[in-house]
């Protein structure tokens, strides 16, 4: 006879094994740790961003930043989550003593633990590649509030596919809005350098809101009360719009 | 192995299940004790996990009353959820996670868990310990699905179809287990398909056929419970002009008997209905047989088998019977 565990320690072990299981998906890394870095990359060394204030690195590191929310939140998250749904491991969860809530705490909280690799690996491959330093006016507070709010907004949208479409659809259209996001979300390209029409839809787009928060985190000495804003609003849509429609089974 | 509850682990009363206007369970009652295992048995589609799915709290009933150890599963929570343990069909394994992952997992969510590399051994997966789910043969899954429901030492076991999809070896290995969770007092609900899992493990059997149980007893209750019979086979199938002067002969001499052909057979199984099986309806089946040229295989003047009454119950084409 056994009684349930502390709900710390249950959601601790369950965060454990996640991240245990997205190392094991050659697929998770690739998109989460690799994607992002070579992205930085590969735009900051060959110099095909347009014109902008300062050095591409400038705009590039929180681009190649936000892009790293967007592979933890949107596709790892997302497309890991839909295929157990279709095995049923989350309905074999939904038996143990592990609450819900705590399925759903393991995982933001496993989202938000490889961010921090994430962040760490980006910041090093700036400063050490590219010759990237932090500029005075960067705010770790900004910074902090905009990955917060971006892991909502993007697990959020994961979540919201992985619970309510098939598995090999939410693979599909994650992979789709990723790359969508990639080339219209003021990730390598400011969104005022897309055409007029585009870039109207494109500013407000999550990925946009958060790469934005990002730049000013860094120092761009912008106001980061409206990107904040904006991806504070997302970040309710998607995580509210995921748990009335989420479908364990 | 302790049950703290009064009266029955598991108790289903007057349930009613429907999605839309399909009834799936119509009226279920039934009780598991403490140190008994009951076996749900029916065809495909009878309501067997439906009715394990609302035990287990995944499915609300529209009618009914539900106690699985005294409370309601769908507001038991935690608590409850700790001291039930319960197979899914299909296992709910991850493909990535090895059977040591899974079971170290489960085990953290809770408080007075067995031991994982124990539970391996026991259930023989002690040499796939760190092999991927998805390299695992069909019988490995359902044994570490087993595994997984007892890691939480618990009072009560749901299992769907635990013997299903396992070689004959692995069948006997893992009836051996489930006899010995029940000897050790553990309340066992489990649902099959295999006349043989009844036969060796079942208290009681509980036959379920279109939403109803139509049957509920010990399996020799059960499979006495028929009035003895005169049943045979023959050496083929018969056109229905033989069928009729079979008839005709059996009526000759009784005139109340009836042959009827026995469902799920593909050759020529009859049952006389509606007459004792005497000597002289042997001797009027046995001059037809020699009248018609037509071997008689086999003939008994008993009770049915648990088979012979699962198959009239339900009408199943497809029970397996696996020794």
């Amino acid at each position: 006879m056994s009684r349930p565990a502390a709900p710390i320690r249950a959601v601790a072990a369950l965060a454990g094994q996640e991240l245990l299981l997205t190392a094991r998906r050659g697929e998770n890394v690739l998109v989460t740790i690799i994607v992002p870095a070579a992205v930085l990359l590969f735009f900051a060394t060959v110099g095909v961003v347009p014109d902008v204030a300062g050095r591409p690195v400038d705009l590039l590191l929180p681009g190649s930043l936000a892009l790293a929310v967007i592979a933890s939140g949107l596709v790892s998250l997302g497309i890991s989550t839909a295929y157990e749904r279709s095995y049923g491991v989350l309905k074999r969860l939904g038996g143990s003593p592990l609450p819900r809530w705590g399925l759903v705490a393991a995982k933001l909280a496993a989202v938000l633990a490889l961010e921090l690799i994430q962040v760490a690996l980006l910041l090093a491959v700036a400063s050490i590649v590219l010759g990237w330093r932090a500029p005075a006016a960067t705010s770790i507070a900004t910074f902090v509030i905009a990955l917060v709010l971006g892991t909502f907004a993007f697990s959020g949208l994961g979540l919201l596919l992985a619970g309510t479409l098939r598995a090999e659809a939410t693979m599909a259209l994650g992979n789709g809005l990723f790359l969508g996001f990639l080339m219209v979300g003021g990730i390598v390209l400011p969104v005022d350098h897309l055409p007029a029409p585009i870039a109207a839809v494109a500013g407000l787009l999550p990925a946009s809101a958060l790469a934005e928060a990002f730049r000013v985190a860094l120092g761009s000495g912008a106001d980061p009360i409206g990107p904040l804003v904006l991806l504070g609003a997302w970040g309710i849509a998607t995580a509210g719009l995921a748990i009335r429609t989420f479908r364990w089974e | 192995m302790t049950v703290s509850v009064s009266g029955p682990a598991i108790a289903l009363d007057g349930v009613v299940k429907r999605y839309g206007s399909r009834t799936i369970l119509d009226g279920i009652s039934l009780t598991v004790h403490a140190g008994e295992l009951v076996a749900l048995l029916g065809p495909n589609g009878a309501g067997k996990t439906t009715t394990v799915e609302i035990l287990e709290g995944y499915r609300t009933a529209d009618k009914g009353t539900i106690r699985v150890l005294g409370q309601d599963p769908r507001r038991g929570g935690a608590a409850l959820k700790a001291r039930v343990g319960l197979m899914l069909q299909g296992g709910g394994l991850d493909p990535r996670s090895t059977p040591r992952d899974v079971l170290r997992l489960y085990a953290r969510f809770h408080e007075g868990a067995r031991d994982p590399d124990e539970l391996l051994e026991s259930a023989g997966l002690g040499g796939v310990a760190a092999t991927r789910v998805r390299r695992l043969s069909g019988g490995e899954r359902q044994r570490l699905a087993l595994a997984l429901a007892l890691v939480g030492d618990p009072e009560v076991l749901l299992l769907d179809e635990p013997t299903a999809a396992m070689d004959p070896e692995a069948r006997r290995a893992t009836r051996m287990l489930i006899a010995r969770l029940r000897a050790e007092g553990r309340a066992i609900l489990l649902t099959t398909h295999d006349l043989g899992d009844v036969e060796r493990l079942a208290d009681r059997v509980a036959i379920l056929n279109k939403g109803r149980i139509v049957a509920n007893g010990t399996p020799a209750d059960l499979a006495a419970g028929a009035e003895p019979q005169l049943r045979f086979q023959l050496a083929r199938r018969l056109d229905a002009a033989e069928f009729m002067r079979l008839g005709a002969a059996l009526r000759a001499e009784v005139t109340s008997a009836v042959p009827v052909a026995e469902p799920g057979h593909v050759h020529g199984s009859f049952r006389v209905e509606g007459a004792p099986p005497d000597p002289s309806l042997v001797a009027a089946l046995a001059a037809w047989g020699a009248a018609e040229g037509i071997q008689i295989v086999e003939l008994r003047a008993a009770a049915a088998t648990l088979e012979e009454r699962y198959l009239e119950l339900t009408g199943d084409q497809d029970v397996e019977v696996v020794p």
